[in-house]
């Protein structure tokens, strides 16, 4: 333990002597952990943002689209969810809770709206009453879409709280009428506020009902729409999923073997694809540093191989003071460590740096959020390194013969 | 002084030691055939021609080097059948090795190249740092111990080198041509304090070419092609000043 503390303080000596060259030497660890917690820090960020937005989907939701092959969009066959799919699924499939639909804008465009002389652009969408229950979001004031209003096709819509600074509506907007595409839209109510997401608002939306969409879209026999589900019992949802697959197959006249033109997925799901997209990259930038770390501990063993030829008299010298092998070796090991650590430290806070500055420079950037697991694997892994590139150059300052270190010129 | 007597005390003996070195068919007799006792407070003087095996000898004595053949018994204990680790307990305690080129760790002041004996003694640095302080107050270089060997003259480094072979308290102090790099002015000083050392009761051996160097010690061992070819008792001209 003596000797230890000793050498950690003679190899640190050593490091500050050789300054430039030690930054030098540990440049290929400073890099690996730099990139490692900039992305680290970056990606932990968003996942934790990207979580929270999912939260609001409850596990039991279930989203059903169209699904269109690749192949198939080439010949210009696009599968199709309609009205009648939705109206199927309500009527005939138990254990249902809610059900909405949601009818995006069919060219993928966005709305126009207008407000007095300010005009902008927003994503307009219908849906049924059951969209708030579904989606567990529901107006901040005002009042919520009622059946009636998608029954009798009212033009009346709810915005989230981007439209009002766009439209500079009044701060009390219930009540004012505002032009969505062609057709005057009373406002009744405004959304939670939801926040961002990648920098992109999440509450620059209008919402009205179905029916008022479905009319606004003209040719209503066309209309690709989404269904999104409640399931009362989590229990029975694979039992559910199935028989609306079974449904839809049926319905869409799929023979056995054919796939599904549609897709049904889990709140689930869609955080878990997610998820798994974050730990591909994770892996892959994981892989690449594990790369460069062993990159950079060859240089490191190389400067120490270089180092133990350089000191050959130094070690001689030592020897007959009454250095022992092992008193060598550790400070020649403690010496590649602190390298290692010295580079690892400052790679961390580089990249830190790195994370924050990105998170700063990219408007809307969940901030930079470097957990503890990966300041401790940088390094842990920094000492490994250190501890596997030295011991060869240490094992070779130890061997030395006192008297041929001694005369070695 | 009886023969047995003095081999009793001998805090060195060496029996038929050999040193040889191969090299390719040819064999290097550096030492051919050594005995030798060396007691305690002897002031010893080693002289011979170049290669004649001084340094070889030096090296044995000092640890550094272990004979092919013979024992060397230091302290009572045979070097021959000493492991490694042991080796360097005996360097690190027994022995006070100085050198003709100084030897000094470079990137190291007059204080840390003093005190980094004592390390391996696993000493606190406080303690460490007053020794080494003394020490090299005893060398007249205490207004210095921040200095880098390169930031002082060869008879300034040789007495650092001097004040870290003693601050561990040495049996036994090794010198092999201190003064081979120094004027003679330096030289006087630096010999003026091997005798105080002397004095004061340190066992001393040094290698010399230098006859009026030899003739300070008490004792001259004269090597001639790995042996020894004279052995010499005589007094030390100092002390016998002091007699008179
Ligand atoms: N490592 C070695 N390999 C081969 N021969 C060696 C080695 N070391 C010393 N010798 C030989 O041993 C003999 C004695 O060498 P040593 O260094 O002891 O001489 P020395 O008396 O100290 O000479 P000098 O006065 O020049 O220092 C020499 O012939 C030398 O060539
Ligand atoms: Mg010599």
């Amino acid at each position: 333990m003596f000797m230890l503390w000793e050498s950690v303080r003679s190899a640190l000596a050593s490091i500050r002597a050789h300054g430039f060259r030690s930054i030098l030497t540990s440049l290929g660890i400073i890099i690996g952990v730099m990139s490692v917690i900039a992305v680290v820090s970056i990606v932990q960020g968003l996942s934790a943002t990207v979580n929270a937005q999912f939260e609001g989907l409850g596990s039991n939701t279930l989203t059903v689209r169209s699904y269109t092959p690749f192949k198939k969009a080439l010949q210009g066959q696009y599968a199709r969810l309609s009205n009648e799919d939705m109206e199927l699924i309500r009527r005939r499939i138990d254990g249902i809770s809610h059900i909405t639909p949601i009818l995006y804008s069919q060219s993928g465009a966005q709305g126009r709206i207008a407000y007095r002389s300010q005009e902008s652009f927003s994503q307009v969408f219908g849906v049924g009453p059951d969209w708030m229950e579904v989606n567990s979001s529901f107006p901040e004031t005002g009042r919520a879409l009622a059946r009636e209003d998608d029954q009798r096709r009212r033009l009346v819509c709810l915005i989230g709280t981007e439209v009002i600074k766009n439209l500079e509506l009044p701060d009390e907007p219930i009540g004012e009428y505002f032009r969505v595409n062609n057709d005057w839209c009373r406002i009744i109510g405004v959304m939670e506020q939801r926040g961002e997401l990648f920098g992109f608002s999440q509450d620059d939306y209008v919402m009205m009902p179905y029916g008022t969409a479905r009319r606004m879209q003209g040719s209503s026999r066309d209309l690709d729409i989404q269904v999104q589900l409640l399931v009362e019992d989590m229990e029975r949802q694979d039992e559910v999923i199935a028989r609306i697959r079974r449904l839809l197959r049926q319905e869409h006249g799929l023979k056995a073997g054919d796939a599904d033109d549609f897709r049904i997925q889990t709140s689930e799901q869609l955080t878990e694809s997610f998820n798994a997209i974050i730990s591909t990259i994770t892996a892959a930038v994981v892989g690449i540093v594990g790369v460069s770390l062993v990159v950079g501990g060859i240089g490191i063993m190389n400067i120490m191989l270089v180092s133990v030829t350089e000191r050959t008299r130094e070690i001689g010298i030592l020897k007959a003071l009454g250095a022992t092998r092992r008193d060598i070796l550790l400070q020649f090991l403690i010496e590649a460590v602190m390298l290692c650590l010295v580079g690892g430290l400052i790679g961390i806070a580089l990249g830190y740096a790195v994370g924050a500055l990105a998170a700063t420079l990219l408007p809307g950037f969940p901030p930079a959020y470097v957990p503890g697991w990966a300041i401790l694997l940088s390094f842990g892994f920094s000492a490994g390194v250190g501890v596997i590139f030295g011991i060869i150059p240490a094992a070779k300052a130890s061997q030395l013969d006192p008297i041929d270190a001694l005369r070695y010129e | 002084m009886s023969e047995t007597k003095e081999a009793a005390s001998a805090v060195i003996r060496f029996r038929d030691v050999a040193r040889r070195y191969v090299m390719g068919d040819q064999v290097v007799n550096a030492l051919d055939g050594v005995g030798l006792d060396i007691a305690r407070n002897e002031y010893v003087a080693i002289v011979g021609a170049s290669g004649s095996g001084k340094s070889t000898m030096m090296n044995i004595i000092g640890c550094l080097d272990r004979p092919t053949e013979g024992s060397y018994v230091l302290d009572g204990e045979d070097v021959g059948h000493m492991s490694e680790l042991k080796l360097a307990r005996v360097r690190n305690r027994e022995i006070g090795f100085v050198f003709q080129s100084f030897n000094l760790l470079p990137r190291a002041d007059a204080l840390k190249n003093v005190m980094q004996p004592l390390v391996y003694r696993g000493m606190r640095l406080s303690e460490r740092r007053a020794l080494a302080e003394r020490a090299l107050q005893r060398v007249g270089l205490g207004d210095r111990i921040d200095h880098l060997p390169n930031q002082l003259s060869g008879g300034q480094r040789q007495r650092v080198a001097i004040a870290r072979a003693l601050v561990g308290q040495p049996a036994i102090l090794l010198a092999d041509e201190p003064t081979g790099n120094l004027d003679s002015r330096t030289t006087q000083e630096i010999m003026e304090l091997f005798d105080e050392l002397h004095d004061e009761g340190q066992t001393i051996i040094m290698v010399t070419h230098e006859p009026d160097i030899a003739a300070h010690c008490e004792r001259v061992i004269r090597l001639e092609d790995g042996r020894v070819a004279e052995d010499q008792r005589q007094h030390k001209r100092r002390a016998l000043e002091n007699q008179h």
